[in-house]
């Protein structure tokens, strides 16, 4: 992982069409802008990996409970 | 075509009945298409089936049964990938966890399936809102 060190305000450049800004950083919170094209999808990590974890769950076998559905 | 599934055994399907997602779903993301099969008698439960892989396959219903509520802005990243046009062309779906007992199954409110029903292509749409979480319980509690 590249690590890379800002001060408030400051951004960091990704390829032509992305930036990130550190907007403020106060104690152990750090606030920050993302300017990306439209279809580049930006989520909160914790909230992408719920999503998946409940996608796997959602798929798991449910015949002992079909005929219950079927009524 | 014919095809394999978890819960309907062999059966035959329409190509263009099949939903197309772009970009597969979170977890499953070579999964690009299913095809949605009814699963209870009176409508209110379907499967949506993983056209190529036989053993996968998710319980849906429609949200608005349950939850009459529910509401969210599409944004325009969506409006745009999906080919939107008008309200009536999306469908929305909500994929459930189903647990044992069935009154304590859930629906995913926070990722649900948006389908446009003029293209059948769909997405798996991640609200930022803060209230819709991954497991609202289908049933009233009492």
């Amino acid at each position: 992982m590249l690590v890379l060190t800002r001060k408030n305000g400051e951004s960091i450049k990704i390829s032509d069409d992305i930036e990130i800004t550190i907007i403020v950083s106060k104690n152990d919170q750090v606030k920050i802008g993302i300017k990306a094209p439209k279809h580049v999808e930006i989520y909160r990590s914790e909230i992408y990996e719920q999503i998946l974890t409940e996608n796997q769950q959602a798929s798991k076998d449910i015949s002992s409970l079909l005929n219950f559905l079927k009524k | 075509m014919p095809i394999k599934t978890k819960y309907h055994g062999e059966i035959e399907i329409n190509m263009q009945d099949i939903l197309h997602f772009e970009k597969g779903i979170p977890g499953f993301l070579e999964e690009k298409e299913f095809i949605i099969l009814p699963l209870s008698d009176d409508q209110t439960f379907s499967v949506m089936q993983s056209v190529v892989t036989e053993y996968l396959a998710f319980v849906i219903t429609s949200p608005f049964h349950f939850f009459q509520a529910y509401d969210f802005q599409l944004e325009d990243s969506v409006v745009e990938e999906l080919g939107l046009k008008t309200e009536k062309e999306v469908q929305v779906i909500s994929i459930l966890t189903i647990e044992e007992p069935f009154e304590r199954t859930t629906a995913n409110l926070q990722a649900p399936i948006i389908i446009n029903t003029s293209n059948q292509k769909a997405k798996q749409v991640i609200l930022n809102q803060e209230h819709y979480k991954t497991k609202h319980p289908i049933f009233q509690k009492g």
